[in-house]
């Protein structure tokens, strides 16, 4: 079963990716100026941007342990999928500084005085490097470096969950839920004979 | 007594003329004009009701779900006839009022407020309904009441979203006894001169205008008298973001966003931020309530 599936996973090509994967950003945009997302769309679209954003980074962190443990090998869509978390992620944060908080000193101000906002600025800012880096050139440029630098993934993705949770009102299960998946598949990668995290 | 306060809205404001504007904005977006430069003509920012379209499709109401949507897909649930408000504690004439009795003499009249939500958002309502003091007082509020506190129905039967812990339910909310005398605040029964739907609070719900949206409570089922103020439900779930009190005050923030300003719900997705104002722009009416008061501790 497994070996069909790699097999037809060799068959295809991870380049469609890109564009099936900026498909929902267009249908989103296009659907909150159409009225499409309700009678307030700057939320809705900030909050399904950064949710597919989530969705997108739980994908990517899945694909190691999904090779380990069930032996299905989806490593060639990593390199697309990381790049559409940034491409989400950066969309949300554009969502909010454009259309949501509009006001540039409230931004700022923003970003240093409420925690949730700056933890997701820090998981941002992390991921500019490996957006960067996530090219051929780079990884043979980098060598061994570029393996340890594309670990801020993992720190990224939990500041993500932990940004979703603190921004929920009253005791939700969703960002929990998100937080939970994540820690659970970094989890996976810690090897507990040597007690120590090794990629 | 019915007609003790005045509108500065009538019925020929409720053209939702904000949202057609910014219709044709987004339309001039579109053709490339910088969002900068989309903001609008001045008069776009003047009170206008927003659509009952708006009103009653983007609310609030966790019994039903946390999604602004939640409460239009799911509330038609909620059984609300008969109904009946059970009013207890420091009342002279204490019992189960039914909603027919309630509405029994009861001047109902059509008030135009605007609504503000503490996460940030508004609206404008013209809503339909008493002044809730006509109710206390036919309760009779005894002399030594100094709170009312409010709780909404608890129906797990009907309420998907009770099954989960967002917050301590039934839901309850309170006021100072002072602040429940006060004309503005009122028991609203209708949206438009229609009979309120379930997702806004059927069959009856308060209205504090000057308030933060969540103590205004929906679908109350008791209305106690107290001495002691009561407890309430975002208060005990955060008491450091939801104060007792919860007056809209611009200067003083949510400790997770500013409450300086605000976006009226309607304008699409290039609406721009308007200055929240002080008791949501009831300051004339209600100032004196809290005038030895300092409004930065007593949030």
């Amino acid at each position: 079963m497994i070996d069909v599936l790699n097999k037809g996973v060799r068959r295809i090509h991870a380049w469609p990716l890109y564009i099936v994967g900026v498909i929902p950003a267009v249908w989103l945009i296009y659907s909150g100026a159409t009225g499409g997302l309700g009678a307030e769309p700057i939320k809705a679209l900030e909050h399904r941007l950064g949710l597919i954003g989530l969705q997108l980074l739980i994908a990517g962190l899945a694909i190691t342990p999904l090779r380990k443990w069930a032996g299905l090998n989806l490593i060639k869509f990593r390199r697309a999928i990381g790049l559409l978390t940034f491409f989400y992620i950066l969309l949300h944060l554009l969502v909010w500084l454009v259309l949501d908080v509009q006001i540039l000193s409230q931004i700022w101000a923003d970003i240093i005085k409420r925690p949730y906002i700056t933890i997701g600025m820090i998981g941002f800012i992390l991921m500019i490097p490996l957006a960067v880096t996530s090219n051929n050139y780079s990884i043979r440029k980098l060598g061994a470096k570029w393996r340890r630098l594309h670990q801020l993934t993992y720190v990224a993705a939990v500041l993500g969950a932990i940004h979703f949770v603190m921004l929920s009102k009253g005791f939700q299960l969703e960002p929990f839920a998100y937080l939970i998946a994540i820690l659970t598949l970094l989890a996976t990668r810690i090897r507990w004979n040597r007690k120590r995290v090794v990629a | 007594m019915a007609n003790r306060w005045k509108n500065d809205l009538t019925l020929d404001d409720v053209t939702p003329r904000q949202a057609f504007l910014n219709r044709r904005q987004i339309m001039a977006g579109m053709a490339g004009v910088t969002v900068g430069a989309i903001a609008g003509p001045a008069f776009a920012q003047e009170l206008e009701p927003n659509s009952y379209e708006d009103i009653t499709s983007y609310n609030n109401y966790y019994e039903f779900g946390t999604d602004k949507g939640d409460p239009a897909r799911y509330a038609s649930a909620l059984t609300t006839k008969p109904w009946s408000i059970k009013i207890d504690g420091l009342v002279d004439r204490p019992g189960d009022y039914s909603f027919d009795q309630i509405m029994e003499g009861m001047t109902v009249e059509q008030r135009i407020y605007r609504f503000r939500c503490v996460e940030a958002w508004s609206m404008v309502v013209p809503w339909d309904g008493f002044e809730l003091k006509d109710l206390l007082d036919r309760a009779g509020v005894q002399s030594d009441a100094k709170y009312v506190a409010f709780e909404t129905a608890y129906r797990p039967d009907e309420m998907r979203g009770v099954a989960y812990p967002v917050l301590d339910w039934p839901y309850r909310e309170g006021l100072r006894l002072d602040e429940a005398m006060h004309p503005l605040t009122m028991m609203a029964t209708g949206i438009y001169g229609k009979t309120i739907p379930n997702q806004n609070g059927a069959p009856i719900r308060l209205v504090v205008p000057w308030k933060y949206g969540f103590k205004s409570i929906k679908s109350i089922v008791r209305i106690t008298l107290t001495d002691t103020q009561p407890k309430t439900s975002w208060n005990m779930a955060n008491a450091r973001e939801y104060g007792f009190y919860s007056n809209v005050n611009p200067e003083v923030d949510h400790p997770r966003w500013t409450q300086a300003t605000e976006r009226k719900i309607g304008g699409g997705l290039f609406a721009k931020r308007q200055p929240t104002l002080m008791f949501n722009g009831y300051e004339k009416e209600v100032a004196d309530l809290y005038r030895d008061m300092d409004l930065s501790k007593f949030i």
